[in-house]
This record gives C-alpha cells, structure tokens and sequence, in this order.
C-alpha cells in the first residue's frame, strides 16, 4: 500500500494528550536517560493512539515530536515503519488475523473466510457497519495455539469457522468471549492434557 | 597508519579510514551508490562489496574500517557475482525511461549498468511505482526511479542541518518524502540533486532542458555571495542553462547554495541589451554605442572632478572596477567607492579579511559572530561551521537578532553595549571564548554598514586582541562579506581618499545638486533616490534600480558572460571563465570604459584584457596568483567612536533575491513564495 | 524424556501463582545476592561453563557473549537489552515465560546484568504482546515494591533497574541491532557491524543483548550448578530447551525438553505425533520460518541440537518446529514465508529491499505453476544473490526456506508448472 493510502483524509485540526496521559508520557519519558528522550516515541505514539480510538492523527505527530525535540518526519518515520500504528480509523473492534505459515496450516483461512462470510470484508477494509476493521497480519508468536485473531489487545486462539463465528458473536453483543484460547486450554501446554509438569499441577 | 593489501597491492592508508579508501589507495575502482565523502555511512546499496580474508561473505568495504594485514580481493568471482546481484536488484524495480530521464547521461546506475548491468531482464513481475513527491519549486521528484541510497537524507540531516527528509514506510514500500511534502527550507537545498546517483531528484527549473553531451562547460566562479565557490556554467550557444558545483576543498567543497544554482534565469530577464538614453521626454529610449558614449563623454568632460562621482556594484569584476578607477584618475577624480552599503571597510587588510580562511572554520573552537547571518549570507560557509558544531559542540553566540542557524547558537542580544560587555569579560560568552584557544569573530555587515560602524569595527579589534582571537598562527577575526567584489574593490582602493566622497556624501552632494555625474557601475543596492540629482550613468546588465535612475545606459556583461577576476571574503583570488557573450549589443565592461576613455582621448593605459591585467597586477601583484589567498598582517583598523544603541542586525533579510540577478530570477521569486507560504502555514498553526 | 525436577520452566503453562509469591516458592528470587556474590567474571565463568547457548536462533555461546562487555566500567554506562521481540514464525516460547515465569526473567536480568556490570535493563517486548507487557510490568513493580530492583536489588548491593519497552510491529526489532535502534526512537534497521553492541550498542554504550530465555535459565544455572546443566542434552549442545511445536501434529504445545531429543520423539511424545501418523509427515521447518525445511526421510532420524541441524543444512534457531503433513501444499506454505520477509524487510539494503519482494512474486506464480521450468533456477539464483549480502540475516532468513523447497521439493515445483502448461493448452483448445 503506498503511503498515502495509509494516512487518512480526514485530520482533526489538534491532538492534546489528556491530563492522565501528559502525566503517563512524563513517566514513560523518565524511563530513559536524560537526552535520550527520542526512545520515548514508540510508547508516546501508541499512548496517542489508545486516547484517539486507535488511530494517531498527524497533529498527535507533530506534538509528539515538539514534546521530545525530534524532527516531525522522524516521527513520522517510525509511524510508518511499525504496522501497529494506525494512521486512519479503524473499527472499534480491529481484527488482526495471524495467516502466517503456522497459523496457515492450522486452519487460518476458515478464521479469515468467517470473517468474510459474514462482513464481506478482506484485509484492510472495514464492515459496512463500521464496527470491525480487518487487518491480515504476520506472525502473532503464539504459535502452537494457532490459528489466532487479535482482537484490539487480546489474542483469541485455536480459532476455527466455528469459534470463529461464536466471537464475533459475542463482539457483536459488546461482550467479548473470555481472552486467550477458545477450546479451554489454559495455555501452551497440549490439549487434553500436558504431557510434563503434571506432577506440579496444583488440584483443581 | 594501517597496511592491507588489495588484489596483492600493499597499500598504508590513515587511521580511521574505511576499505573502500584502501581500495582507491591502491587505485582500484569500487563501485557505489550510497557511499558519499561528505556523509555519513548507510551502507546501505551493498554495491561495495569486495572479499575480505577470513571473512565468511563479502564485507561493504564503505563501512568496513580498514586493519592492519587484512587482505582485501576485489577481483574474485564472488565479487563480482555480488555487485552482479546487487546491480540487478536495484534495475528490476527501476523504469526503463532512461531516454526521457533527465539524469540520463550523468547517471551513476546508469554508468555502473554497463560494468555491471546485463543486456536483459529476467525480471517477469510488475514493476513498482512510486507516487512523486513534492519537494518545492527546486527539485523534481520521480520517486519511482529511487534506489533509496538515502544519500539526499542524510545531507538534509547532516549538511544542510534541516531534518526535513525521511525515508516512511518500510521494505519495497518505503519512500522518501519530506513531512507532507513541505518544500525543503534549507538554503542548500538543491545539493541533494546532485547527489542523487539516480534521475529521483532531478532539477525542476532544468527539467528536459538539455543533454550533458549538449553542452559547453566553463569553469567559473559564483558571485551571488562573497564565498566565491566555484562553479561550471553550462551554456549551450548563447543561454547558461544551469551551474553546478566544482570541487573546492577550501572554499565550497562539492557545495552550493540554491542561490548559486539557480538565479541564472535572471540571467535572460530584464537585460540591458543595448545602449539607452533618456530623452526629453523623461524616457529611456535605445540608442546607438555611439551616442550613448558620446553624451557620457561630454557629460564627464563638462563636470568638475570634484562633482562627478563612482560607485561599483557587488558583482563586478576587479578589472571593470580597475578600469573605472583608472579612468576616474586620468579625470582627476577620487570620488569612488567600492561600499554600496556604506560599510566602514577600508585600511589595514586584516580589517576586511575573512582572515583565517573558510578552511580554519574546521579548526574554530569558540564563535563570537557579529552583525551577520552566516545561514543567508553565506549559505556554504554556514554548513561548515555546522559541521565543527556537530563533531565539536563548537560553542557559538551571536550578537543581533534571534535566527535559526541550524546549529544551537546563544543570542547573545542585538544592543551593540554587549560588544563593551564581552570586553569587560561581563557578558556570559566571555568565558567560553576565553577558554577558547582557537576563538573565532565573524563581523557581518549588519554590524558594518552602518554610522558607527567603524567603531564596532574598532571595538571588534579590541575583543580580538583581549580574547587571542590573533596569536601565532591563528587569526580568528574574520570580516564576513556578502559582496563579491567587495575585498578585489577595496584592494584595489576603490574608495575615497581625505576630502573626496564616500558613497554618503554622494547622497548628500547629489540632494544639494553638487553632484554633477554618477557613475554607477552595476551598483543596484543603492537608495536610487537620492543620487536623482545627478546625471546618473548607469553600465551594468539588469534593468534594476540603479538603471531605473540612469540618463544613460551602458549594457555590460553579467558575471557569466566576461573572464574576470574575483577575491572573495577570504580575499582569495580566483579567475571566473565567460561562458557565453553578453546579449544584444551588451559588452564587457572593461571595453565600454576603454572606448569611452578613447572616445575623451584619454589614455588609460591598455587596450586589451592581458594589458589591463599587467597593469593591475603592477599596483596589486597578489591578484596575478590565482587561488591563492594573501594573509594580512595584523594591524590597527577600525575607529574609537560613540557606537549607538540601534539594534544590530543582519546584513540580509533574506536569501533569494539580493542582487539585480536574483531579483529577475523567476525561480528565486518561486523559492520566496514557497518559502513564505510555509512559514505562514506555520504561523497559523 | 527429561525428568520434571530438571525442568527450569515449571510454571511453563501457568498452572499456578505466576506472581512473586509464587515465583518464589519456585526457587526464584532464592538468595539472589549469595549468587551475585560469585563475582561478574565468576559468573560469566559459570555460565560459559554450562554451554549455555542463545535462545534466539543463532545459538552464539551466552557466557562468551557477556564477556565481550568491558571489564571497566568507563564514562559510558553499560546495559542488559532483552530481547522480547519473538516473532519469528513458529516461535512463541518466551510469551510463555513472560507470562508465566516472569521473575525468572527478572532475575536473570539482574544476575546477567551484574555480571556484565550493568546497572539498567531494558526489555524490549513485541509490541502485540500487550497482556503479556502488563504481565511483567505487574512483575517488575512487584520485584521493585520487593527491594528485588532498585537502589539495592536483592540486597546485593549492587543498583539494579529494569524498564520495560513495548514494540509497535516489527520483526526486524528482533535483530539485535535493530532492537537497538528501535529502543533508541527509531526505525528497526540494522546497523552496520562494526562496531558490535558490546562496544557501541544502545545510545553508543556497551550493550549486550540476550534472548528472553537465555536469561531467564541463568539463575537456575547458577543455582544448580553449570555441571547440572552441561550434563543435560549433548557436548557443545547442553542444557535443557523449550521447543514450540506447531502445524500438522494432533496436540500443538511447547514444552521444555532436552537438547538433541530426537524429532520423532519430541513429536510422538509431546505434541500427540503427525497428524495421521508419523507416515503422513511430509516435512518439517525445525527451529522457526528461518531455518530451511527437512523432508520426512531426514526427520526420521534427525535429533533437536544445534549442530546435528545444521550439518543436515537447517538449524536449531529458535526450536519452533512446524511440521506438515502430506495434505500440506508445500510451495504455499513456503510462499507464506516468502511473503512474510517481504512484509517484515526493513528496505535499508537493496538485496532485501527488492530481493524479498521479487522471490514472493516468483513463488506466487510457482504456487499456480504458472512459470517457466527455468524460473527455478532463475529463484534458486536469486536467493543466492541475497544471501550473504545483506547487512543483517534477514536477508539469509528468506532465502534458505526457498533453497530448502528446491533442494527437496524440486519435482513438485515442476509437476505444477506442467500441469499448469498443460491446463492452459487445454483451456485455448477448447
């Protein structure tokens, strides 16, 4: 996608960080040494986009970069570089659908073909609705429970068309599914049981 | 001093230096695209690649610093397959419109394809597209043909000190832009052109102008400012069609500024292409060679010497001046003046000398400047103090207004008593260039050209002495000129001996109608007005202010179109070529006052440019040593009196138009515009 | 099969208290000072000792790496990075130790950052990881309302901080360098070495930077003695590991294992075998997209180490192992790779910059079969025009997929591109 595709039309004239989050960013830029503030721009950016309904507008930009002395391109640079910056709108429920190799070879176009199936939606594209955007993304590193869907912050895994259905669902209804994997698994470990640390296992 | 041997050749190359500079030690040619001198290192394009011993793979020899034994080969197979590869790379995704590419012909992929390049592709996909980008009035962009070497952001980063250009997005989609496409506010902007190895940035005023094979190439040297950097006028018959950079290491490096490059189309705008006169009417109308030099001639026979009067412009050459001179001593007049300004230059050398020469700025290490904005004044020069700033934190302060020299510079203030505090040691940058051992002045006119300015000059002269800005070797007092005839004018003595008239009492003498006949030698930055009293002669080439005034117009030669010799603020001496003849009837000024002089049957003393030159060199013999820079004897200079509290200033206000040429340059007009239109759009944010 | 008592990750699947307290009660956070009391060379002794190899993927020595930090601590402050950026496909074991055993990670960040006379860590996590970040941000406040960081962390004497640092999208911030940039405030691209890290690495100061799980082993390392865990696992290839295995088995998971358990085994007995059987395994990618594909004659005897990888021309990396069955159309799953460099390539340097885009593009068309036979040879050469030439490995980690589909799927490639030939005649004949 070209650049500008990237960035929306449509700009508010200003950004202001919340009282909460000039407060946040002052914590988040003494994290690093003195001068040395520049570090400080990825967590600025994403603490811009989570005030502005997960996207940054250009003027978050420009006053991000006023506020750590850094060149406004710099800024914008890395806005660009990492594909978690959102520079247009984005549906109140962003979906992040992982169709990397391992995802792939465990089912992830049945997660993507639900998804399409029931909001005519492909990657990048928004349901008519304006609730779920749909963004195919790599690898989300959880691999042995793959296929997995990121909702905003959560991972939802061992999706399939079925669960797949059953979390939009229950999106739809603002009442998300518990975070995590969808067949139960508390973690990693295999289904139907583990087959080390067993011992350890506290009862239930 | 480490040695290494490439391809069995044993070379010593410095500490510090890189491979790739063993390998040219040893005269071996390694391709590149984003290695560049004068930037920082990317390696980035991999085109370098040579195999080092011991090595697994073959090592970017641009970033590779070199060590004692290694043993480089750039002549295996796994080298050349390397760059085969890299040239492939960079050429699947490029456009094949070399025949409508600007660059064509002077194009570094263009030039490393036949070294390295295949007769075919075998690249079967759709090749990538790239939206352009733009960047201002100066540079066109066709980004599709980008190999993102990153060579034109690292010199806004580094050089020109405007962190403007990025390089957004990432992988194949990455592209270089400036922040939403703002033009690039740097003086120096259009460097980036040059250093483009492909046609991505190419010049937009020169766009589909011509073909390099097309044209004549005449090494020259730019008189927009008082650097002097030297310059190539290309001209194809009668049109200089663009100027490039030459290479000075002392002066401009591989620089210019925007202003060099690109006032030329003043060059065909507003010339004075044949002699006028002004009627009875009140009008200029043409006339022929022969009457206009007849009434000039009968208007300077008729006037007393003690009331006619000369003064030359910014730009002239030291041998239009000299000639002019000559003429108004065989007339018995000493009524001329080199300081369209009025600044209090004069006297001792090392009082008008940029003494430690543009090259000692590398060594500076404290700045007091003075009255001046190098950034605008002298755009080349500023990217050199930057550029100590970066590797030194050089600490500089200015005395005058607030301005963004693209280096942290402490403003200091603009009263002129801060002089008085910085002698007293009260003023907070005394310490700093106390401690200095190399400390540095740089007096602009700003704190010149004006009625005290003798006495700032003079107060100057005792901080340089208090702070050992001149002890042994060094001497940190440096006059920053904007005129680049200037220093060639005031050896020359193009100015006023006692009871004669500076440039101010030609005003007055010409208000009280005492002034019969002026001559002004294309001096355009004059208050016109006053001189209206006078019989005004104006030789010069643009119809600017000081033609506005004339009764009579003698067209000579710009600064393209005349061999002539210029000093610049430094006071080197250095030969500009002509390029093209000067348009219509327009000649070269040195042959307008010798035909004048015959025409009076007065001898000046030579009848071709070789004699006019013997005879300049008999009264100033350190013009004949070209490139050279004469140094100047500390001495006493400046003068003792009451400096006023008007605040000091910069010499120039602006960047694009200074002089009659810029000022008829379309393309200056277009950066001005560009330029305010961004600071309003600012402004309202 | 390792015992459970020489498992380090006991909480691997968070089955219990993931929090200081529970840490704990694990042996974390155990007399941490008496360990620091080893000394900075002792320890780097000990962990060289044990043969402690990275945990990232390149399998560099982790004692032999911190020893290439100053032995002085000059005008520039030294620091520990952690490398928290696991993206690579296939890989999702150090989510699980953030997670789950964070004060492992904590105090190894400590005793490694001692020993490499460090006062300040930063850990620098994929940015997705989000509940994961909160997760060791909960941690590390707790270790610091702990006295465990601080002024005197662990009251060992020694002033110890951790900041954490969230990514925003990139698996390129995985390599170390880009880390350092990205942690700097700028685009993940590699730099050019030299200088390494431990000369000039995060803002120009001495810098060492270790994979998650390389650090979270060390204090168990020192606690049980490098003996224990050298004598773990094979010569040159020791200790315990955490493998992800993922794709076409019956029960995905990660597990910690031996070094140089055989595939077969790991599989059979950890993830519930092959989909269909061990007969149905087409082929596996052994340790992450990177590392070049084994066919099933290759797997059958094939043990999980470094050195027994990467003689059969693949490599360790990170232990995530994909396996795929016979239904798995191999070209696609490669192309997906394929696609993936491309995505992540930073577009710094040119062979990547266009290479990786230009092998997607071939391997699109091989999916279909809609190429020339010799465009095999054309993609075989391409990727070896990128490898090797680029300034990080990147570039080599999108070639060697493609050279490992070539090398033993070369018939397959040329059935599709005949029969796409063939359906193609067939459809202008009718």
């Amino acid at each position: 996608m070209s650049i500008d595709a990237r960035i929306a039309d449509d700009q508010p004239d200003s950004f202001a960080f919340t009282r909460e989050n000039e407060a946040e960013a002052k914590r988040i830029i003494a994290k690093y040494p003195k001068g040395r503030q520049a570090s400080a721009v990825m967590p600025l950016l994403d603490l811009a986009q989570r005030q502005h309904d997960n996207w940054i507008p250009m003027k978050a930009i420009e006053m991000i970069a006023a506020k750590l002395d850094m060149a406004e391109i710099r800024v914008l640079e890395v806005a660009t570089f990492y594909t978690m910056f959102n520079l247009k709108p984005v549906g109140r429920y962003f979906l992040q659908a992982c169709t990397t190799t391992p995802c792939w070879l465990r089912g992830s176009d049945n997660m993507m073909r639900c998804i399409k199936d029931r909001y005519g939606i492909s990657s990048g594209e928004t349901s008519e609705c304006g609730r779920f955007t749909l963004l195919e993304v790599e690898c989300l590193g959880a691999c042995v429970n793959a296929p997995i869907l990121q909702v905003n912050d959560d991972f939802y895994e061992d999706l399939d068309y079925a669960s797949t259905g059953a979390l939009l669902d229950s999106l739809e209804a603002d009442s998300p599914l518990p975070v995590g994997s969808v067949t139960g698994r508390s973690g990693s470990e295999a289904d139907g049981g583990a087959t080390t640390l067993q011992d350890l296992k506290p009862a239930e | 001093m480490p040695k290494l041997t490439v391809n069995g050749i044993e070379v010593e190359v410095e500490d510090g230096a890189t491979v790739l500079h063993a390998c040219e030690e040893a005269g071996v040619e390694i391709p590149r695209f984003c290695y560049h001198d004068r930037l920082s290192i990317a390696g980035n394009c991999r085109m370098c690649l040579v195999d080092m011993e011991r090595a697994p793979k073959p090592i970017a020899s641009c970033a590779m610093p070199a060590g004692e034994g290694m043993v480089i080969r750039t002549d295996t197979d796994r080298v050349t397959k390397a760059r085969e590869g890299v040239m492939e790379f960079l050429l699947i995704n490029h456009p094949l419109d070399c025949p409508i590419c600007d660059q064509g012909g002077e194009c570094d992929l263009q030039d490393q394809a036949m070294g390295y390049g295949f007769d075919s592709s075998r690249y079967e996909e759709n090749k990538r597209a790239v939206e352009d980008k733009h960047m201002g009035p100066l540079i066109s962009t066709t980004m599709t043909r980008c190999i993102h070497c990153t060579r034109c952001v690292r010199f806004a980063t580094e050089v020109a000190g405007v962190p403007e250009l990025g390089a957004i997005g990432r992988g194949e989609s990455m592209e270089i832009t400036t922040y939403l496409e703002k033009t690039l506010a740097s003086e120096l902007s259009a460097n980036v052109i040059d250093l483009c190895p492909v046609g991505a940035l190419t010049s937009k005023p020169y766009a589909f102008t011509a073909r390099p094979w097309e044209l004549t190439k005449t090494e020259s040297v730019d008189v927009m400012d008082a650097v002097g950097s030297n310059i190539r006028v290309d001209s194809r018959g009668a049109q200089v069609l663009r100027v490039l950079p030459r290479l000075n290491e002392d002066i401009n490096e591989e620089w210019i500024s925007d202003k060099t490059r690109y006032a030329i189309d003043g060059l065909r705008r507003q010339r004075l292409d044949k002699p006028f006169i002004r009627g009875r009417d009140g009008k200029l109308a043409p006339a022929s060679w022969d009457d206009a030099l007849g009434t000039v001639a009968a208007r300077l026979k008729k006037a007393k010497p003690a009331a006619m009067a000369a003064i030359t412009g910014d730009q002239c050459d030291a041998e239009s001046m000299f000639a002019l001179k000559r003429l108004f001593d065989k007339l018995g007049s000493g009524n001329i003046d080199c300081r369209q300004d009025g600044a209090a230059l004069g006297g001792a050398r090392a009082g008008y000398l940029f003494n430690s020469t543009i090259a000692g700025i590398d060594e500076a290490d404290a700045l007091l400047v003075i009255g001046s904005n190098p950034r605008i004044e002298a755009a080349v020069l500023n990217a050199r103090i930057r550029r100590n700033w970066l590797a030194t934190r050089l600490p500089v302060a200015v005395i005058g207004p607030q301005m963004d020299l693209t280096y942290d510079a402490e403003t200091l203030g603009d009263d002129p008593a801060i002089l008085a505090d910085i002698l007293s040691g009260k003023a907070k940058f005394a310490a700093k260039l106390k401690r200095a051992k190399k400390p540095m002045i740089i007096i602009g006119m700003g704190a010149l050209a004006r009625p005290d300015g003798a006495a700032i000059l003079g107060k100057a002269h005792e901080i340089a002495d208090a702070y050992g800005v001149v002890a042994g070797d060094w001497n940190g007092f440096n006059v920053l000129h904007t005129a680049a005839a200037r220093v060639a004018g005031l050896d020359l003595g193009l100015m006023p001996g006692r009871g004669q008239m500076d440039v101010a009492g030609m005003y007055k003498a010409a208000e009280a109608g005492k002034l019969d006949v002026v001559w002004l030698q294309a001096a355009d930055e004059i208050d016109a007005d006053r001189l209206k009293g006078a019989f005004v002669i104006y030789q010069g080439h643009h119809g600017d202010r000081g033609a506005h005034i004339a009764d009579v117009i003698l067209p000579g030669a710009a600064y393209t179109e005349k061999d002539g010799i210029y000093l610049n603020t430094e006071g080197r001496v250095q030969y500009a070529g002509r390029a093209t003849f000067p348009p219509g009837e327009a000649r070269e000024d040195w042959t307008i006052i010798r035909a004048l002089a015959g025409r009076m049957g007065v001898n000046i003393g030579f009848d071709s440019l070789d004699e006019l030159r013997a005879e300049l060199f008999e009264i100033a013999p350190h013009f004949a040593n070209q490139d050279e820079v004469k140094s100047a004897r500390w001495a006493k200079f400046g003068g003792r009196g009451k400096i006023s509290s008007t605040p000091v200033a910069a010499a120039l206000d602006g960047f694009y138009m200074t002089c009659a040429v810029s000022r008829a340059s379309e393309t200056m007009g277009q950066c001005l515009t560009a330029l305010r239109a961004d600071r309003a759009q600012d402004a309202a944010e | 099969m390792l015992k459970d008592e020489d498992r380090i990750f006991t909480n691997l699947y968070g089955w219990m208290d993931t929090g200081l307290a529970g840490a704990k009660k694990r042996g974390d956070w155990q007399n941490t000072a008496r360990l620091l009391k080893l000394g900075h060379d002792e320890i780097v002794e000990r962990i060289k000792a044990s043969g402690l190899r990275g945990r990232g993927g390149a399998g560099f020595p982790t004692g032999l790496k911190w020893s290439f930090m100053p032995k002085e601590v000059g005008a520039r402050p030294h620091y520990l990075v952690v490398n928290a950026d696991e993206s690579e496909p296939g890989t999702c074991k150090d989510r699980d130790i953030i997670r789950h055993e964070p004060h492992k990670l904590l105090e190894g960040c400590l005793v490694a950052g001692f020993a490499m006379r460090a006062h300040a860590a930063y850990i620098y996590i994929r940015g997705e990881f989000v509940n994961e970040a909160r997760r060791l941000q909960a941690a590390i406040d707790e270790a610091y309302d702990a006295g465990l960081l601080g002024d005197n962390a662990a009251k060992s004497g020694w002033k110890f901080d951790i900041y954490l640092h969230r990514g925003a999208g990139a698996y390129i911030c995985g390599e170390e360098t880009a880390l350092i940039e990205s942690l700097e405030g700028k685009k993940g691209q590699p730099r050019l070495k030299p200088p390494f890290p431990a000369g000039a690495g995060l803002y120009g100061c001495p810098t060492t930077v270790n994979n998650v799980e390389s650090i979270a082993v060390t204090p168990t390392i020192l606690r049980r003695g490098a003996d224990w865990f050298a004598g773990l696992g094979k010569e040159n290839n020791t200790g315990t590991k955490l493998f992800c295995i993922s794709g076409h088995v019956n029960r995905p998971c990660n597990v910690e294992e031996e070094m140089g358990i055989s595939l077969r085994e790991l599989i059979e007995k950890h993830a519930g075998g092959v989909r269909g059987g061990w007969d149905n395994l087409l082929a596996v990618i052994p340790g992450g997209s990177s590392t070049p594909l084994m066919p099933q004659s290759v797997c059958n005897t094939m043990t999980m180490d470094f050195d027994a990888l990467r003689e059969a021309g693949t490599g360790l990396g990170t232990a995530g192992v994909i396996v795929m069955d016979k239904s798995t159309d191999i070209v696609r799953a490669i192309a997906r790779l394929s696609y993936f460099y491309k995505h992540e390539s930073c577009g710094q340097c040119t062979p990547c910059r266009e290479g990786t885009g230009w092998m997607w593009r071939m391997m699109e068309r091989l999916v279909r079969g809609d190429a020339e036979i010799h465009e095999i040879e054309t993609l075989e050469q391409v990727t070896r025009q990128v490898e090797g030439h680029t300034i990080c490995a990147l570039g080599d980690a999108a070639a060697w997929p493609i050279q490992g589909l070539i090398k033993h799927f070369r018939p397959e490639i040329e059935r599709r591109i005949t029969a796409h030939r063939t359906a193609v005649a067939v459809e202008a004949a009718e």
